[in-house]
């Protein structure tokens, strides 16, 4: 497969141009770049969901031009998407033949497409079970049912978004196996990811993306990851990291047997204790979906608690209304800041008075004062660097990254005492990474207690005082961030430290039970 | 039904904002409305001309007799009802409610309000607002059976208003029986509450020269109830909530807003506005509520606020041109045109202006991301990359 | 969408339905207690409309046009368009099928009622699918088109005609009906003997055999077929998929817009063919406002019946009988309110065995006033009777919105090319 000059625009921005890739038959070929490079908008060229405005790409030697999804999987190219498009409600039988069903007379026939799909389940060593639906799935069989989907097509050339964003290092060895050998069946494999470890373990080739155009094509036996960082930003990538200790013993934030149930009476959040202090930032590590965005919510008073208290303070404030927390000092930076952090269609000082409208300076008794909140408005834009031509605009007009520091600006500017931040550096790019942790720091150094949710595990070893392990909604280990590794983190995550437990507590006791 | 308050909320909401964008903004919102109505009177042209009638000769009936100082009268009248309806609708709106049962609410809260005011005596003013406070409080009560539906039950607004509206057909007429709350009125077969005495009536305003016409003294207090609605969303924490509620619904419970209680309170906002429909009709010219009251306004309500977009201003000019259209066109049938022809028009002004504002909404989606994207990019050549790169990517969500 | 959105559902009630799939032994137990709670009622009331012939007979004559239109509802919103334009596409159908009835015949009629009810549903595909209008709005401004278009073309096509006027076409001859020959009659004098349950059956079934018109046969091969074609066919699969998740569908090479646009315009069609039933089988000629709102409540149905086939037929039946006993009168309303209220203790029996007294205590209290206005009065008010079945959709609607499960991106705009 062969990409040649390709430009990508769209209103205000070139996503991509002049990218050229050569991508080699039977090898993985990685395509890396930080958030907001144009590794999307490319993969989505690639696979007929956008049409590039300039260029040509060819398969096997010949000129093709994707006008829709259908006809890349008609050329042999299949994506497994970052995001993935599967539908909850439906078995994965039904989501993998749908769009090539096998039929006979009009009907559709189930029991062909069951042994077609066991087939190929057999022979690439993807167990999944065709019946279930897939809303019962784990995110790892999910992944797998996106890889059948492709398979199932007959596809050739698969491309992967991000596949290791939602799995722990365990699961990401299962992936790359299963990758190594699509390759030996002579399948070509486009692997795009910012994570470069990873990368440089699994692709035969590795092409860099800067800014939306193509700026490199190394060998990863002969590059390493800090030059690779260089390539990728053009500088070194941030590390996250704490300075000097500024825990004190002044709980801050208290939580005591908190239990959370979900709607068929399973606990999502099962039990859980802790207390941050002031000055502490207190990570919590676990595969996604194992409770803690219910946790998070339960703190916040978005979700009913079953048993438990939370305090602030001191204070018993489990019975508080989300505002009331809110008012008392309590920030919150949540998991999708477009669905639960941001009004997109409203201009950036409406988002500003969004979770803080019963204070000044946004309001004056029952009025909003909009002079107040606009002047207030320019000064976080100014003083967390949000790249705006003004405050007038939509949120939804800017990135990513300045949207999330617009967020963290505004829940740094209530006088905090808790900051709640969820995912923080979600999908953001280096730049506003960086300044989010340092951020974080500053909360750190001004004596508030923070909570760290997060699934990027080099995140949360480096910005952590006190870490902790979440399994099934039951915190199961507490983990030092000076000493535990990503691997040996990843296991305490699957559950897998408890029965290999002796593996890691050998190293300066990093894992022990809570 | 996601995002519809921000949706139809949009681009004249920010009408007030200082950005040097703000007077194209003001242009696509009056374009699109204006559009929309070209696009109606050339496809009721085409019905027109189909059926063998000059489209040209109905329009100019319509124009002339519209100008009478009589139909002025009667536009503002109509007008003044259809735009509390159209309010009433819009508060639902801005929060991602609809509220099709305003229909029956106002017939309901105006049955009782009648039937009590008729039932009393009392000094002028207190005589008014105690007819104006029972139709607020039956109207809010009416809603509030969806809003807590939906709230405790998880029902959806849309069916249950709409079934509310049949069940309020259904108690009226269980209620406007002689045996109950009505009177035989004399002279007629009608039927209808015990009429208001002339204490609790509002009387006509003579603002219209060359005719001996009444515009309803309601007027002002429409007039006012628009001003109160434009405050409450805009200025108060109150509006804020509300707003921030129909933008995105998670966004306002992460922010701390009890979604349910503003569910509530919206509906009940709405339907006291809604109990306010048929008091310009009731205080001003019947006295009484009979088996001639005027129906269906409600529907009226939706499609203008719609044409609206649920700004009090664009609310009051869709009031005056659908009830320009309704009024004029009782000359048609002189000319021998199915005065119906003009419900067509009105239901084609409603599709097409939803289509031309969503249209408009994307295009200034697009222009203002060209706008930031250009801005940031002429300011720090260097960081175009990671700036205004992701939202291409995000915004489209 | 994020994994974390997966696996957590905004209304977490929404999981619940796994409780609720009900194994075909279970649905014929319950079938049979209805059936036997009903001939007791009759028996102790003497209110024999309830389970007679005749009452049958006009409730599933009542049920066509809901049904109709709830399948119609089930075929858009399966590809995820809501379509509350349903009662002004049947009112499309009503006149269509009253103006080419009237002049070419009825299968005539049939057709045009079809077709002018697709014209209704190609409306609403052009607003919602091509332009993203939101499908409520979209859907009220069709029905309000619906209203004013059918006024204007009666005003132009049936002032003058013999039979016709500005409101009303003139007579439509009928479709022709069918009767089981030999089973009729000897049901008939089963049903006569008026005894407990076997009486009652009789009555059901010669309901069901006596006087079917052809388009209530057609109705119900309509609604077989729908499900055979949904859920058995790749086009079906493929029609679903554009409801649960459009982005995924795209992704895969199905052209979601054609599929949308294909089960709305079938939407209005099948809402059009309901409307025909009204006009050319139920009262054999088009009259204004004929349609009542039956297009919502046929929407309430599919809604009742959990956005499938089955369910929206049985919830067809239930408003259809609550219809037809409203129009025999308030005395068999009346009776219906012990059927009620034996129904709601039992509900209350159950909430008591799972452990909610607040839900019991609810349902104990209804019972009470509803049994006391049973003891109290001989017959329900008209006026109130002919908001039974609106009523009715209100309560089921509350008792059961939370258990329901409607396709994942219903009502969601969609435009192609766009993330989530």
């Amino acid at each position: 497969m062969e990409l040649h000059g390709i430009t990508k625009r769209f209103p205000g921005v070139i996503a991509n141009h002049d990218v050229d890739i050569a991508v080699h038959r039977g090898t993985v070929h990685a395509i890396v770049g930080e958030n907001g490079a144009g590794k999307s908008t490319l993969m989505k060229i690639l696979y007929g969901m956008q049409r590039p405005d300039e260029g040509t790409i060819s398969v096997d030697g010949r000129s093709v031009s994707f006008a829709s999804p259908a006809d890349a999987i008609a050329a042999g190219v299949g994506m497994v998407h970052q995001h993935f498009m599967l539908a909850d409600n439906f078995t994965v039988l039904e989501n993998v033949v749908l769009g090539s069903e096998p039929t006979t007379g009009g009907r559709l026939d189930f029991s062909a497409a069951r042994r077609r799909i066991a087939e190929i389940s057999d022979s690439y060593g993807l167990n999944v079970d065709p019946y279930r639906r897939v809303e019962q799935l784990g995110v790892g069989d999910r992944q797998r049912v996106e890889i059948l989907k492709v398979l199932y097509r007959g596809a050739r050339i698969l491309i992967l978004d991000e596949p290791t964003a939602v799995l722990v290092p365990q699961e990401v060895d299962e992936l790359f196996a299963n990758l190594r050998e699509l390759k030996a069946e002579g399948l070509t494999v486009l692997f795009i990811s910012h994570k470069l470890d990873e990368v440089l373990k699994v692709a035969d080739e590795i092409t860099v993306i800067r800014r939306g155009t193509t700026v490199a094509t190394v060998d990863p036996g002969t590059v390493t990851a800090p030059a690779l960082a260089e390539l990728m930003v053009g500088s070194e990538l941030p590390a996250p990291e704490l300075r000097d200790s500024t825990v004190t013993d002044q709980p801050m934030l208290a939580v005591e047997g908190l239990t959370v149930r979900g709607p068929e009476g399973r606990a999502l959040v099962d039990d859980v204790s802790f207390t941050i202090h002031a000055g502490e930032i207190l990570g919590v590590a676990g595969v996604e979906g194992n409770g803690q965005a219910e946790l998070v919510e339960a703190i916040m008073g978005i979700r009913p608690l079953e048993r438990g208290r939370v305090s602030l303070d001191g204070e018993d404030v489990s019975h508080w209304s989300t505002r009331r927390r809110r008012e008392a000092g309590v920030g919150y930076v949540p998991e999708d800041r477009q669905r639960h952090g941001l009004l997109l269609d409203a201009p950036l000082w409406e988002n500003r008075v969004l979770g803080h409208q019963t204070r000044p300076p946004n309001v004056r008794g029952p009025w909003i004062d909009r002079a107040a909140a606009r002047s207030d408005t320019r000064r976080i834009v100014e003083e967390y660097d949000v790249r705006t031509p003004g405050i007038e605009v939509a949120a939804s007009a800017l990135s990513g990254g300045n949207q999330q520091k617009l967020i963290v600006g505004r829940e740094m500017s209530g006088e905090p005492r808790v900051l709640i931040a969820a995912h923080p550096t979600r999908g953001v790019d280096v730049g506003a990474q960086a300044a989010i942790w340092e951020q974080l720091r500053v909360a750190r150094a001004e004596g508030l207690a923070v909570l760290l949710v997060s699934a990027d595990l080099e995140e949360l070893i480096g910005m952590s005082d006190t870490l902790r392990v979440v399994l099934r909604g039951r915190l199961v280990a507490e983990v030092d961030p000076r000493h535990v590794t990503p691997e040996q983190l990843g296991s305490a995550m699957t559950g897998a430290a408890s029965d290999t437990g002796t593996a890691t507590t050998t190293r300066a006791d990093a894992v022990t039970a809570p | 039904m996601s995002g519809i308050g921000a949706r139809l909320g949009g681009l004249t909401r920010r009408g007030g904002s200082r950005s040097p964008a703000s007077g194209q903004r003001l242009l696509f919102g009056l374009a699109a409305p204006a559009l929309a109505i070209l696009f109606a009177a050339a496809l009721t042209s085409l019905v027109l001309a189909a059926a063998g009638d000059s489209p040209l000769a109905a329009f100019r009936a319509m124009v002339e007799f519209g100008a009478d100082p009589a139909s002025i009268v009667n536009i503002l009248n109509k007008a003044t009802t259809y735009y509390l309806s159209a309010l009433a609708v819009a508060i639902g709106f801005k929060m991602n409610l609809f509220n099709i049962g305003v229909d029956g609410q106002y017939r309901l809260a105006a049955m009782l309000a009648a039937a009590v005011g008729g039932a009393v005596n009392l000094p002028g003013p207190l005589h008014v607002a105690l007819v104006v406070v029972v139709a607020m409080l039956v109207g809010a009560a009416w809603a509030g059976i969806a809003g807590l539906l939906k709230v405790t039950r998880g029902v959806s607004e849309v069916i249950s208003t709409i079934m509310l509206n049949f069940i309020a057909t259904g108690v009226v007429a269980f209620l406007l029986s002689t045996d109950r709350l009505a009177v035989s009125i004399q002279g007629s077969n009608n039927i209808g509450t015990r009429p208001i005495p002339e204490s609790g009536r509002i009387p006509g305003l003579a603002l219209v020269p060359g005719t001996g016409g009444k515009v309803f003294g309601f007027i002002v207090i429409a007039a006012l109830a628009g001003v109160a609605y434009s405050v409450l969303l805009n200025r108060t924490r109150f509006g804020f909530d509300l707003r921030t509620t129909g933008m995105s619904e998670s966004a306002a419970v992460a922010s701390g807003v009890n979604v349910k209680r503003m569910i509530v309170a919206a509906m009940l906002l709405s339907g006291a506005v809604a109990g306010l429909v048929g008091m310009p009709q009731l205080l001003g010219a019947s006295y009484s509520y009979g088996l001639d009251f005027p129906a269906g306004l409600g529907f009226t309500g939706i499609a203008i606020a719609l044409l609206g977009r649920n700004h009090p201003v664009g609310i009051a000019i869709g009031a005056l041109l659908f009830s320009f259209l309704d009024v004029s066109s009782l000359i048609l049938d002189f000319e021998d045109v199915p005065p119906e022809i003009v419900i067509i028009m009105q239901g084609v002004i409603v599709l097409s202006v939803v289509i031309a504002y969503e249209l408009v909404r994307r295009y200034g989606l697009v222009q203002q991301q060209r706008r930031v994207g250009e801005q940031l990019a002429a300011e720090e050549p260097d960081s175009a990359g990671p700036g205004p790169a992701a939202p291409s990517d995000e915004v489209r969500a | 969408m994020t994994t974390t959105e997966l696996e957590r559902p905004i209304d977490p009630k929404l999981r619940r339905q796994s409780s609720l799939r009900l194994s075909g032994p279970i649905l014929l137990l319950g079938v049979a207690a209805l059936l036997l709670l009903l001939s007791v009622v009759r028996a102790l009331t003497g209110v024999d409309s309830l389970t007679s012939s005749g009452t049958v007979n006009a409730a599933l004559g009542l049920a066509v046009p809901i049904g109709m239109a709830g399948l119609g509802g089930l075929w858009a919103e399966r590809a995820g368009v809501v379509n509350i334009g349903l009662e002004g596409m049947m009112i499309l159908g009503t006149w269509f099928g009253g103006w080419a009835g009237y002049q070419w015949g009825p299968w005539v009629g049939l057709v045009a009622a079809v077709i002018g009810g697709a014209l209704g549903g190609l409306i609403h595909a052009v607003a919602t699918v091509s332009f993203g209008v939101d499908h409520i709005v979209s859907g009220v401004a069709i029905n309000l088109l619906g209203a004013g278009a059918t006024r204007y073309l009666s005003a132009l096509a049936f002032e003058g005609v013999e039979g016709g006027g500005p409101t009303q076409s003139p007579r439509v001859a009928n479709l022709p009906s069918f009767t089981v020959p030999g089973l009729s009659g000897v049901l008939g004098s089963v049903e006569d003997q008026r005894i407990v349950v076997v009486s009652d059956l009789a009555g059901i079934a010669r309901g069901l055999v006596t006087n079917v018109s052809a388009l209530t046969l057609i109705a119900v091969a309509l609604v077989i077929g729908s499900f055979w074609v949904l859920w058995r066919t790749a086009f079906g699969l493929r029609l679903r998929s554009c409801g649960e998740n459009p982005v995924a569908a795209e992704s895969l090479g199905v052209n979601v817009y054609r599929y949308k646009y294909a089960a709305v315009v079938a939407s209005g069609a099948f809402a059009g063919l309901g409307g025909a039933f009204l006009a050319i089988v139920a009262a054999s000629l088009y009259r204004e406002g004929q349609t009542g709102g039956r297009g919502y409540i046929g929407l309430a149905a599919m809604i009742f019946g959990n956005w499938r086939p089955g369910g929206l037929a049985a919830g067809a039946g239930l408003f259809g009988y609550t219809d037809a006993l409203q129009l025999r009168g308030g005395n068999a309303v009346h009776a219906l309110l012990l059927l009620v209220v034996v129904l709601l203790v039992g509900v209350t029996v159950w909430n008591l065995l799972q452990r909610r007294p607040v839900a019991a205590a609810t349902g104990l209290v209804a019972a009470a006033l509803l049994l006391w206005w049973f003891l109290a009065t001989d017959a329900v008010p008209n006026q109130f009777t002919f908001f039974a079945p609106h009523l009715t959709t209100l309560l089921v609607l509350s008792l059961a919105a939370q258990r329901l499960r409607m396709p994942a991106a219903d009502g969601q705009p969609y435009r192609r090319g766009q993330d989530r």
